[in-house]
């Protein structure tokens, strides 16, 4: 085991896969030469070659379904889309033929979408979004939100031997600051399973992605006032795992939702629905959610900070849940 | 730079010259009267009621679509629209499927999950269209990426309508291929009309193959009602995409015969235009080329016409015979399985 970063272990693992798996290419903006924006496939175009590792004309839709038919001819393309704003320009795409080409005609599309997402550094909104929902909301698309170096490569893993299309955010704000042992073998990690992050009692956080960590936070904060928090890392929206959640939601009666997205339609409301459908009786207080508000993700680095949820907004909600 | 507009065919010599034999010629006369005849007897269906949604034809268009697939290798693929009945036929779908396909029944290529035309069979290198057209233009080339990365001889054709030309994403597909010369060809089936929208109202340039010198590759425009002429310049396009050449822009003009889908009686078409479009019909005018220059006996094109008329009644009986899908099953498929990954497709 070595410690590396989330993007290290990113990076590792396609390489890994691209070395065992003449199947696997990589497909993106500024992939190749460049070795990406934020540089996971650096080095990639030197060891596979120009036609594994494709730098595309600005054209979403045209990698997106490129995929798709070289997914169709037996490939197993890894895309990138430089930002996963980005991918607003490839809905059709996704939506449209990959997502519903196996339902309609019993032709896998073996898929990975790369999503560099989230906020934190003034990226304004079109570099800064946490997209999961609206493809959360769409059948026949998986989607993967990891937390930790390990897990970025494990599920990595998982995805690129996925028979669906799979959307891969990756939260940008992790790719650099968040470290961890990731081991140097090949493993993968099962999409449907959720991690816990901290153990406790009282109350759950259920999360993804780069709340994760505020979670984890906020509740070391509140330990200190004897509130014992377990935070839930989902790691999969879809496949999620409804029994992990539902069984913490009866264990600790309180359970707090917990998202970078913004909060009307986000996957959060269907957690929340899903533990009042299904777990009522166990409940001693509402089901909480704390999510971004329901505006555009703002530049400036004072309202980017009001706009994304912040360790003080769990930690308050927190403290509400436990004296509910 | 104008592109450059195909002659039409005129010898059985001049077909033998770009591979067509006396059999294939009668075997094209064949898919072409089975494309349109099962389109008629859906017409049938619809109105007894045994077709569920709408219903979509290609009449007018069958040389195009039968010219372009005669062309296509063994291994080739592609992604026909809703014109391009004839594809399908040529490949080797069967039309009792086809025929379960419009009526939803569970022997339907899509098993009742999709209608009408969104139809494909992967063995026989078709993939089902999807309605926002043209999709699946940026698949095929797709395609024609994943032949170029293993280095194997074989070709994706994309097909697209005059209308959906206008989309951004035909745009992208053909610059990616032009950028990266996949060997891709696209066929753009130029039927004057989308719905009810002229095609002046479209685009602006006089040919849609013009196109093609703006992403680095040819263009041609072709009779779609000449199916041998269609045949050669598919033929040569398809040729020359295995070979490295890159890709080729063909428009192939038709005139839509019918409406949109079966609820559009066309009225907006002047009338004078489906009159002077009729003395074009594609089928007759290859029944009648293969009479003066293949000589095919009244035995023969009668063979041919009884053979086709008992493989759609037979087809049509067995549609018929075929289940509705069980709704215990709605949910099968929204997501494939490990294993159907080691389908053929897929090695």
């Amino acid at each position: 085991m070595a410690e590396k970063t989330y993007l290290q272990a990113i990076s590792d693992g396609l390489r890994q896969e691209m070395r065992r798996d003449q199947r696997v290419f990589v497909l993106g903006e500024d992939v190749g030469v460049y070795g990406g924006a934020f540089k996971v496939t650096d080095g990639f175009q030197a060891e596979f070659g120009h036609w594994r590792v494709l730098d595309m004309p600005l054209s979403e839709t045209a990698i997106v379904a490129g995929a798709t038919g070289a997914a169709l001819m037996g490939m197993r393309p890894v895309a990138e889309m430089q930002f996963a704003d980005f991918v607003s320009c490839a809905w059709d795409h996704l939506v449209t033929v990959a997502a519903k080409q196996h339902y309609r005609a019993g032709t896998p599309i073996p898929i990975v979408l790369r999503l560099p997402s989230g906020g934190g550094f003034s990226g304004g909104p079109f570099h800064s979004q946490n997209p999961e929902s609206l493809f959360a909301h769409i059948p026949g698309l998986k989607v993967v939100c990891p937390a930790t170096p390990e897990d970025a490569k494990g599920l990595l893993v998982t995805a690129i031997e996925d028979a669906n299309p799979v959307l891969f955010f990756e939260h940008k704000h992790l790719y650099r600051r968040i470290k961890g042992e990731v081991p140097e073998e090949r493993y993968s990690t099962p999409f449907g399973k959720a991690r816990i992050h901290r153990d406790g009692d009282d109350i759950v956080v259920i999360t993804w992605g780069a709340m994760v960590y505020t979670a984890a936070e906020a509740a070391e904060i509140v330990a200190a006032d004897d509130i014992s928090v377990e935070v839930m890392d989902l790691r999969t929206l879809i496949p999620w795992d409804r029994e992990a959640v539902l069984a913490s939601a009866r264990r600790t009666s309180k359970v707090l939702v917990l998202h970078e997205d913004t909060r009307t339609g986000g996957f959060g409301a269907e957690i929340a629905a899903t533990v009042a459908e299904e777990a009522f009786e166990y409940l001693d207080g509402p089901v909480k959610r704390i999510a971004a508000p329901d505006s555009p993700v703002p530049f400036s680095p004072p309202l980017e900070q009001a706009y994304l949820p912040q360790i003080d907004d769990v930690v308050a909600g927190l403290r509400e849940l436990a004296a509910y | 730079m104008a592109v450059r507009e195909a002659e039409p065919v005129g010898s059985l010599q001049e077909m033998h010259d770009v591979g067509l034999d006396r059999e294939d010629l009668l075997g094209i006369f064949r898919s072409m009267l089975t494309a349109r005849g099962i389109e008629e007897r859906g017409h049938i269906l619809y109105k007894q009621g045994k077709i569920p949604g709408s219903f979509y034809t290609g009449r007018g268009n069958e040389a195009s679509a039968v010219g372009v697939a005669t062309a296509m290798g063994p291994d080739d693929v592609g992604c026909p629209l809703q014109r391009d009945m004839g594809v399908h036929i040529t490949r080797g779908v069967e039309p009792w499927r086809i025929f379960a396909q419009y009526m939803g029944r569970a022997d339907g290529p899509t098993q009742g999950r999709d209608g009408n035309v969104h139809l494909g069979d992967a063995r026989l290198g078709l993939h089902a269209m999807v309605s926002h057209l043209p999709a699946m233009l940026p698949v095929a080339v797709g395609m024609g990426l994943a032949f170029r990365i293993r280095e194997e001889r074989r070709v994706a054709v994309a097909w697209c309508g005059e209308g959906a030309a206008a989309r951004g994403d035909a745009h992208e597909g053909m610059n990616l291929a032009g950028v990266r010369r996949l060997p891709v060809v696209f066929v753009i089936d130029n039927n004057q009309w989308a719905y009810s929208t002229p095609a002046h109202l479209g685009h602006a340039v006089d040919h849609l193959a013009d196109r093609a010198a703006a992403y680095g590759f040819e263009g041609v425009v072709v009779d779609g009602t000449d199916v041998l002429a269609v045949y050669r310049e598919a033929k040569h396009a398809i040729e020359k995409a295995r070979e490295g050449g890159g890709p080729t822009l063909i428009e192939s003009v038709t005139l839509r015969m019918e409406g949109h889908a079966v609820h559009d009686d066309a009225s907006y078409v002047p009338r004078e235009m489906f009159e002077e479009w009729g003395k074009r019909d594609p089928v007759e005018r290859y029944r009648t080329w293969l009479r003066d220059n293949a000589q095919m006996t009244d035995a023969e094109e009668g063979e041919v016409t009884a053979g086709v008329k008992k493989l759609l009644n037979d087809s049509l009986q067995r549609a018929e015979e075929s289940p509705l899908p069980d709704p215990a099953t709605l949910l099968d498929g929204v997501f494939a399985t490990q294993d159907e990954l080691d389908t053929p497709h897929h090695k």
